[in-house]
């Protein structure tokens, strides 16, 4: 237990407040600026969009995942197929992000028109003669096609919670208030939507925890560039760059955004546990 | 009569929504294994899926772009230091950890549950609040850019959510078992080693798969602390220059994710059971 101890007061705890006291320092930790680089990152024009980035993240990302999730959970609970379309949905999660990178900036692969579309979107717009959309390209939508890639990789996730927390409703309450005339919808909203209520909330906040520090695949796909940016990679810009104070603070502020997030998350956890 | 006729309706269209989902989830992956087959000529002309107007005739596949990012841009060499990294970083947090998480449900000592309690909030760290003052040591000791380097990074960052997760097993484990261990004289050690981690087989196994995993897919962390040593560079380092590099070569791109993509799949489709309990317990890992 004792080398479990070291080694985590050498990787996590040691480095974190270090690096907390490292965001109050200049470009080479030289000198103290005070609170210059938390004002930078709260007003220059890349961070503000990086928040507006994230943001996008955390509400279409979290909203997308959610709702298919639990809709693929219910209704695959009905078919006997079940098992497999869990698996072909569950798959991405086994991707790396770089991979995943790689699968769908082939599917917006854009050609100019006139050359025969090699990209698959490009292509079924191609079909239905339209002009082919440069998709990472066009802001601010580019956003949403990267976001896209992400609820491709989590869906899955989402859907075996769901499903699993699903099946433990009481078929014979759904059942009895069937026999009383509720339609599927009735059931959907006033029986299985309460007492999924914790699930969703532990899910959601799991999602949220993610995406507040989304990189990879945001990396891969643009870098950032044509107003993409998100937090963690305008962090390892400035860690490459280099300006440790603000990587520092971006990181600290990282952690500040995730904590709230986590302890609701495991308030989450907790109950479920002792309601089992 | 009408009724029926509805009934058989709304299960017509449940099956095509559920279809349709499943296709679009395929499409992406599998234009990605098409076009990584394809000669690099035709990539660049036409799109994957008219390959299944001529299906069977196979002179448009080829093995040649596997070869190429393979052996000339060197993605075998990077595919086995991935394998060289994740095996050691899988090992060492397993191992370390279900140590330290039998000590903390079977042995009892002052403050032990405040300290479990501080292991576990250690899960909310983000990666990036310790990169730069791990790699300032780094660089004073030469780890940066070096296997143990990594390894040891892995092993700590690893560390928070092996403990939690042996913990939480291991601590539901029948007292009964090693109280009669002990009274037949058998030392922590002999319980922990013919008791314990047989019997959390299980649990150890879900967490080796997703540890694997985290590193294998990892590119964070190897940006970091290998980014600027090539010839240590795991294989998801390799593709990412790639796509910088050679980004308009699909060819070339689509071989080399799948062989990145390989050995997760296989892992995916041998022991789905382990891998999704494991990717369900570390959700919120780093």
């Amino acid at each position: 237990m004792a080398p479990a101890l070291l080694i985590l007061l050498f990787f996590l705890i040691y480095p974190s407040i270090h690096t907390f006291y490292l965001s109050f320092l200049g470009r080479r930790s030289h000198e103290f600026v005070g609170l210059e680089n938390y004002i930078y990152a709260f007003t220059s024009d890349s961070m503000v969009i990086a928040f507006r980035n994230n943001a996008l993240w955390v509400v279409f990302f979290t909203a997308l995942t959610v709702s298919m999730g639990l809709i693929l959970a219910v209704l695959l609970d009905r078919v006997r197929y079940e098992r497999i379309a869990k698996s072909l949905i569950f798959l991405p999660m086994a991707i790396s992000m770089v991979g995943a990178s790689v699968i769908w900036k082939f599917i917006y692969a854009y050609r100019p028109p006139g050359v025969p579309q090699i990209g698959l979107l490009n292509a079924i717009v191609d079909f239905f003669c339209g002009q082919p959309v440069g998709w990472l390209i066009e802001k601010p939508w580019n956003n949403f096609f990267i976001i896209i890639v992400g609820v491709w990789i989590w869906t899955g996730f989402c859907m075996v919670v769901f499903s699993a927390s699903y099946k433990n409703i009481s078929k014979e309450l759904m059942e009895s208030a069937r026999i009383d005339g509720a339609s599927e919808w009735q059931v959907f909203w006033r029986i299985v939507l309460p007492l999924m209520r914790p699930t969703i909330a532990m899910v959601a906040t799991t999602m949220i925890v993610f995406v507040l520090k989304i990189f990879d695949l945001v990396y891969v796909m643009t870098n950032g560039n044509l107003d993409t940016e998100v937090i963690a990679n305008r962090m390892y810009k400035m860690f490459q760059y280099p300006d440790f104070g603000k990587a520092s603070t971006l990181a600290v502020i990282l952690v500040i955004l995730v904590i709230p997030m986590m302890l609701v998350n495991w308030r989450g956890v907790r109950t479920q546990r002792e309601t089992r | 009569m009408m009724k029926k006729l509805i009934k058989i309706l709304s299960r017509t269209s449940l099956h095509i929504v559920i279809v349709a989902i499943a296709v679009i989830w395929m499409v992406p992956t599998l234009g990605l294994l098409v076009t990584s087959f394809r000669l690099p000529q035709d990539v660049a002309r036409t799109g994957w899926w008219t390959v299944f107007q001529t299906p069977f005739s196979f002179t448009q596949f080829a093995l040649e772009n596997y070869e190429n990012v393979i052996t000339k841009q060197g993605l075998g060499k990077t595919f086995l230091n991935s394998l060289f990294i994740a095996v050691p970083a899988t090992i060492f947090p397993v191992l370390i950890a279900s140590f330290a998480a039998y000590a903390f449900a079977w042995m009892g000592f002052p403050g032990r549950d405040y300290i479990l309690m501080a292991v576990v909030a250690l899960l909310v760290v983000p990666l990036q609040m310790t990169f730069i003052p791990i790699l300032r040591i780094f660089n004073l000791l030469h780890l940066s850019g070096t296997f143990l380097g990594i390894w040891l990074a892995h092993t700590g960052y690893g560390m928070p959510l092996a403990i939690y997760l042996l913990h939480n097993f291991i601590a539901g484990l029948p007292a009964d078992l090693l109280d009669a261990a002990t009274i037949d004289g058998a030392s922590p050690l002999q319980s922990f080693f013919r008791i314990v981690v047989p019997l959390s087989l299980p649990a150890i196994a879900s967490l080796i798969i997703f540890q694997f995993l985290w590193v294998w897919n990892d590119l964070l962390v190897a940006l970091i602390y290998l980014g600027g040593a090539p010839n240590v560079a795991p294989v998801t380092l390799k593709v990412a220059n790639l796509v910088g590099s050679r980004g308009q070569d699909w060819e070339l791109l689509t071989a080399a994710a799948f062989v990145s993509m390989v050995l997760p799949l296989i892992v995916f489709f041998s022991m789905q059971r382990y891998f999704v309990r494991g990717i369900l317990a570390g959700s919120v890992k780093g």
